[in-house]
């Protein structure tokens, strides 16, 4: 593999800084977000690498399971941060936590002790990437998802409401709306099987082959990813909005949108 | 056989009335009173404290949906979420809808195409495709033209004489409080009080 120098990357930094450059007159706001992602890029990949090689070096249980859920802490927030309404207190976070800590461990857990089999099964190597790629797609469906379903609730209160007072059970009221919101939430999955290999390369894969694997051997991995990731996608999806519907009513099933905030 | 006891909401203050099997009463008041408030309260769609009893069975022991389709609300806005008015009415009910002067062909009617009368009309058919014992009805009439406020205010007096139901009717028109009312409720401020009705 060829070894990239902190000469090549600032290079490459050149390009994002031009865009900021041309951007700035238009969008000046956006060029500073755009230059701020771009540092948090290099610091926040720069600590992980030093994190995994450490973690890597002493494959200990506790040690993954710590990163692991500060993987998840974060991803919840991340969740939370891109409702436009989100649950109020703490169920604003807790939702897409939970659904989250459901889907992605429990199929990280399978893949790794079932479908690669590697002893110990929580070797660092094969854990934290797999589990990064299904919080990182499952947390896109589900706060899609959550999303779509709190602002929609909104939007639709009044029909939702003429449903209520005709004797409807809360379920039925939105069942229109949880097929639509289920199914924003899988759609950038489906549409990434969909495309896999023709329009694009995915970027697992990609990465494999340019650290020198064997590109049959690449596209099994990514196909086992696309696989794992389908299902934590739709499982965390079918969880939030399970736990979000039931959010949305109280004892009473009554509508109850006071339990929503907007974000400001 | 509708009993209100200190009903409360969040902006609703503590309100108490009964309505009587049969009774047609009318509530006015100014806007920003609570009148819509009180019907969704009664109706169980806000959170909501105190004591509401239905022939002796009080709220808490009748399911929610339940509970909705015998104190039916219809507010001043009909809401519908299927393309074709059947869609709204489970099939046994079809002939209901001609019973109330549609014609037989109603079900395949496009609800973006009907008149606000009709739209109306159908809304208060719905409701009382359930049987409710107590309707609740918001400005029912307020956007209708004389012909279809006679329809409407025909329908619900004839279904409460002879189901026996009771009805809380807010409207504005002094003349259709004559009309109709046996008695008549006035609120505001908070206070609730009785109005002889013309």
């Amino acid at each position: 593999m060829i070894q990239l120098s902190l000469l090549d990357l600032s290079i490459a930094a050149l390009l994002v800084i031009a865009l900021a450059f041309t951007s700035a007159r238009i969008y000046p706001g956006l060029a500073r977000q755009l230059l701020v992602a771009a540092l948090r890029t290099a610091i926040q990949l720069t600590l992980i690498g030093l994190i995994l090689k450490a973690l890597f070096a002493n494959a200990n249980l506790l040690w993954v399971a710590l990163m692991a859920m500060v993987m998840l802490a974060v991803a919840g927030r991340e969740v939370m941060a891109r409702q436009h309404r989100r649950f109020a207190g703490r169920w604003g976070y807790g939702i897409g936590a939970v659904s989250m800590f459901i889907s992605s461990f429990t199929v990280a857990l399978f893949a790794l002790i079932v479908v690669i089999g590697n002893d110990p099964w929580y070797q660092p190597q094969y854990a934290i990437p797999l589990l990064g790629m299904l919080l990182g797609n499952t947390m896109n469906g589900i706060s899609l998802a959550l999303d779509r379903l709190t602002q929609s609730a909104w939007e639709m209160r009044e029909t939702i409401e003429a449903r209520l007072i005709l004797g409807h059970r809360a379920e039925d009221a939105v069942s229109d709306i949880r097929r639509q919101v289920f199914r924003s939430g899988l759609i950038p999955i489906i549409n990434a099987m969909a495309a896999a290999g023709i329009v694009s390369l995915p970027g697992m894969m990609t990465g494999q082959i340019l650290a020198g694997a064997e590109p049959t051997e690449a596209v099994k991995y990514q196909i086992l990813i696309m696989f794992l990731i389908s299902a934590g996608a739709g499982f965390g999806t079918l969880a939030a909005v399970h736990l979000g519907v039931r959010r949305l009513f109280d004892e009473r099933q009554r509508l109850r949108l006071d339990r929503l905030q907007r974000q400001v | 056989m509708f009993e209100v006891i200190d009903l409360k909401g969040p902006q609703l203050p503590a309100i108490s009335f009964r309505l009587g099997a049969g009774e047609l009463v009318c509530l006015s008041g100014p806007s920003g009173a609570g009148k819509t408030l009180l019907l969704r309260a009664l109706a169980d769609l806000d959170a909501n404290s105190g004591r509401v009893v239905l022939d002796g069975v009080p709220r808490p022991q009748i399911t929610a949906p339940l509970w909705r389709r015998q104190v039916a609300y219809l507010p001043a806005e009909s809401r519908w979420w299927a393309a074709t008015v059947g869609e709204h009415f489970p099939d046994v009910q079809q002939s209901l809808l001609t019973e109330l002067g549609f014609a037989p062909d109603v079900g395949s009617w496009q609800v973006e195409r009907l008149s606000s009368g009709e739209r109306q009309r159908l809304a208060l058919a719905r409701m009382l495709a359930n049987q409710p014992r107590v309707l609740l009805l918001d400005e029912p009439t307020a956007n209708l033209d004389p012909e279809n406020i006679g329809i409407v205010e025909r329908l619900v007096t004839e279904y409460i004489r002879v189901q026996q139901a009771a009805c809380l009717w807010v409207t504005h028109a002094p003349e259709q409080i004559a009309r109709i009312a046996d008695r008549a409720l006035y609120l505001d401020a908070g206070r609730i009080s009785e109005r002889k009705a013309a």
